[in-house]
């Protein structure tokens, strides 16, 4: 039987946090990291942060996506690097997108945010970011 | 020599097609996806009777004065941090000539949780007011006479509870239920299929929406009690056409549910009102405005026997469109909406939300806010277009396109149908499919460049100014918190609990549930309460996630 030595391609759960229900974006990048070849889960709506590491760990993912627009990043985003620690996962590197203010984006970066998103981004911006990320990673 | 019309065109077509055309790439159809000729003629109108503004099936306009009548209302979608707060910006829209008001509700109150629920953490005050209790409500109105000024409320599982807090604000202020004017969303369909602030199953949210549809025909007349949105269907992501059908098949679906209650077309069918996206492509927004009228009236009266005038007349309110602002270069914005606005104001509109220039970032200051109330000021009194009424129609162009989006519905409501109705529908993913689908489309398009955004994918600056954003005080998070615990240490318990036991007994029955919902409001019940008291009864809905 032949080896396989091809990369198993990175595995990305993308998670909508927060109450709001608009989708649109969280939907469009899901479906443009699933192109770009990489392992896509999305958790739905209205995930609480303990739900997000969870599935996160129970997916085996090696990184998160947050998605939010209902102005609570700075809450729930922090929640959710907090809960990795945790849980001892800080291997997962988390990302996140939506209506999110610069200087709410260097905040969030020093408590352990990778990277953030917002409106008008192109789609290839962030595969881009993701293959500097996880060069070996496939996508 | 005399050239005949006919010759005309040819010479013209002949000198089109050897002339040179741009190579930018960029698409030439509408934002949607329809194709546009580069010229239309009078080969392209329809053969069809005049239309008439005010007259069946109303494509000019509901009203035979249009404008010259009443100008439409300027309604200004706000609210944030407390009822406090949100009331001072109330005042200052109406100190400033805003006409009606309409209520932003926070995140937690749009999902019928009271803000010391452990999920409110992070979300009270942020994309809306808090309201928790009747008494947040009495704050939030303080000092505003509800007899004489019209509200909208931006709510929807929730909605006959917040009706019920404003029906009983009036009522300290003496003002009686009958006199009330305004509208309530109460669209729970386009929750499940777009903006997917659901909590009850279809079922029992469509359950809701009836009792409060035949309440307010008896009690609350004057009231809009409805606004069957397909403004979150676009801003989702849908085409024009898709948020025309899918609107329109929702409002069918809502006749439907009436109708079978045992309620007569025409009692209900004038309250239902409407609430339409104007997006940035001008004519293609026209165009929906317009085709939307004529196939309403057409399905109310053909389909519904509907008689009254009334039931016929599509009543709408418009907001520019939050999905085509950007966070780069965002005082562009201030243009985007201008165009926008004249779109809703050339198709018709009885109502408008202009966007402010940095809601694309946070919720509006109060200087950027005045400006886009300023916009549509500058749009009804400086720019003379509300002096002609319909003052697109008969152009070739925009009665061909109002013909082609009107049979791009149609065919919509087919396959809906073929689906069994809006409800099964949604439980098959259609709708989310659609929208999912058109979505993706558009933002490849963006990503090659056949369509572009200024300052997004063209025309970028690399060094931005920060723009000043409206902040919420975190500190307001505790102190909404104490005053929700506060209201349930002070209220008489005994009254509240025995409203909640009896609203929870009509549930599991038929009862019109509005008088419960209202005695527990007028018991200072919290709108948590009342929420989680229903979900005990009508369980809640989880939907499958489709990309």
């Amino acid at each position: 039987m032949p080896v396989d030595t091809a990369v198993r391609p990175v595995r990305i759960l993308v998670a909508k946090v927060g109450l709001d229900g608009h989708d649109r974006g969280v939907k469009v990048v899901a479906r443009a990291l699933r192109d770009a070849g990489y392992e896509v889960i999305y958790t739905g709506l209205r995930q609480t942060p303990e739900m997000v590491v969870d599935a996160a760990l129970q997916e085996d993912a090696q990184v998160i996506g947050l998605s939010i627009h209902s102005g609570a990043h700075m809450t729930l985003f922090p929640a959710v690097v907090q809960e990795l620690k945790r849980r001892k996962a800080t291997d997962i590197v988390v990302f996140g997108g939506g209506i999110i203010p610069e200087d709410d984006i260097v905040a969030l970066k020093k408590k352990g945010v990778a990277e953030l998103f917002t409106p008008g981004t192109p789609l290839q911006e962030i595969v881009d970011w993701l293959r500097k990320r996880f060069p070996q990673g496939g996508g | 020599m005399k050239v005949r019309a006919r010759d005309a065109k040819e010479v013209w077509k002949e000198e089109f097609e050897s002339s040179p055309t741009r190579d930018d790439g960029v698409e030439t159809s509408t934002i949607s996806g329809i194709p546009l000729k580069p010229l239309y003629t009078a080969d392209d109108l329809p053969k069809r009777d005049e239309e008439m503004p005010g007259a069946f099936p109303y494509t000019r306009g509901i009203h035979p004065g249009g404008y010259r009548g009443r100008l439409w209302t300027m309604r200004q979608f706000s609210g944030f941090a407390t009822a406090e707060e949100t009331n001072r910006r109330y005042k200052y829209l109406l100190a400033n000539g805003q006409t009606g008001l309409s209520v932003a509700f926070d995140m937690p109150t749009l999902m019928g949780q009271d803000s010391d629920a452990p999920t409110s953490r992070g979300e009270i005050g942020h994309c809306g007011v808090a309201i928790d209790s009747l008494a947040d409500m009495e704050t939030l109105f303080d000092g505003i006479p509800l007899g004489e000024i019209t509200t909208s409320m931006t709510i929807n599982s929730p909605a006959a509870i917040l009706l019920c807090m404003y029906i009983a604000v009036a009522e300290k202020q003496g003002v009686p239920a009958s006199a009330l004017g305004g509208t309530l969303q109460n669209d729970i369909l386009k929750e499940f299929i777009a903006q997917k602030e659901f909590i009850f199953p279809p079922e029992p949210s469509m359950r809701l929406v009836v009792d409060s549809i035949e309440y307010c025909a008896k009690e609350v007349p004057k009231w809009n009690t409805i606004s069957i949105s397909g403004y979150h269907i676009r801003e989702a992501g849908s085409t024009a056409a898709q948020e025309l059908a899918f609107t329109l098949a929702d409002g069918m679906a809502y006749v439907d549910a009436c109708l079978e209650r045992g309620m007569r077309i025409d009692d209900f069918a004038s309250r239902l009102s409407f609430f339409f996206d104007a997006h940035i492509d001008f004519f293609e927004e026209i165009a929906k405005f317009r085709a939307a009228r004529r196939i309403w009236a057409r399905w109310m009266r053909e389909r519904y026997g509907a008689q009254d005038e009334r039931s016929l007349k599509l009543r709408f309110h418009t907001q520019t469109a939050g999905v085509s602002l950007t966070a780069q270069q965002p005082e562009l914005n201030i243009a985007r909406t201008a165009i926008e606005a004249l779109a809703a104001v050339l198709g018709g509109t009885q109502s408008l939300h202009t966007n402010a220039m940095d809601e694309v970032l946070a919720l509006p200051t109060d200087k950027a806010a005045r400006l886009a109330l300023r916009t549509q000021q500058l749009l009804a009194y400086e720019t003379g277009v509300a002096n002609t009424i319909d003052p697109l129609g008969g152009s070739y162009f925009v009665e061909a396109l109002t013909d082609e989006i009107e049979r791009q519905a149609e065919v919509y409501f087919k396959r809906i149908e073929e689906l069994g109705g809006v409800i099964p529908a949604i439980e098959a993913s259609f709708f989310q499919k659609e929208i999912a689908d058109s979505a993706f489309r558009y933002q490849q398009e963006l990503e090659q460049k056949r369509r572009l955004m200024v300052g997004v994918n063209e025309f970028t600056v690399d060094d931005e100014e920060p723009m000043e954003i409206l902040r919420i005080d975190p500190k307001l998070e505790g102190e909404q918190v104490a005053r929700v615990q506060e209201v349930r240490r002070t209220r008489d318990q005994a009254r509240c609990s025995k409203a909640l036991a009896a609203l929870r007994k009509a549930a599991t029955g038929t009862d019109n549930l509005m008088p419960y919902i209202l005695e527990s409001v007028r018991a200072y019940a919290t709108e948590g309460e009342i929420m989680n008291t229903l979900i005990e009864v009508f369980g809640i809905y989880t939907e499958t996630a489709v990309i």
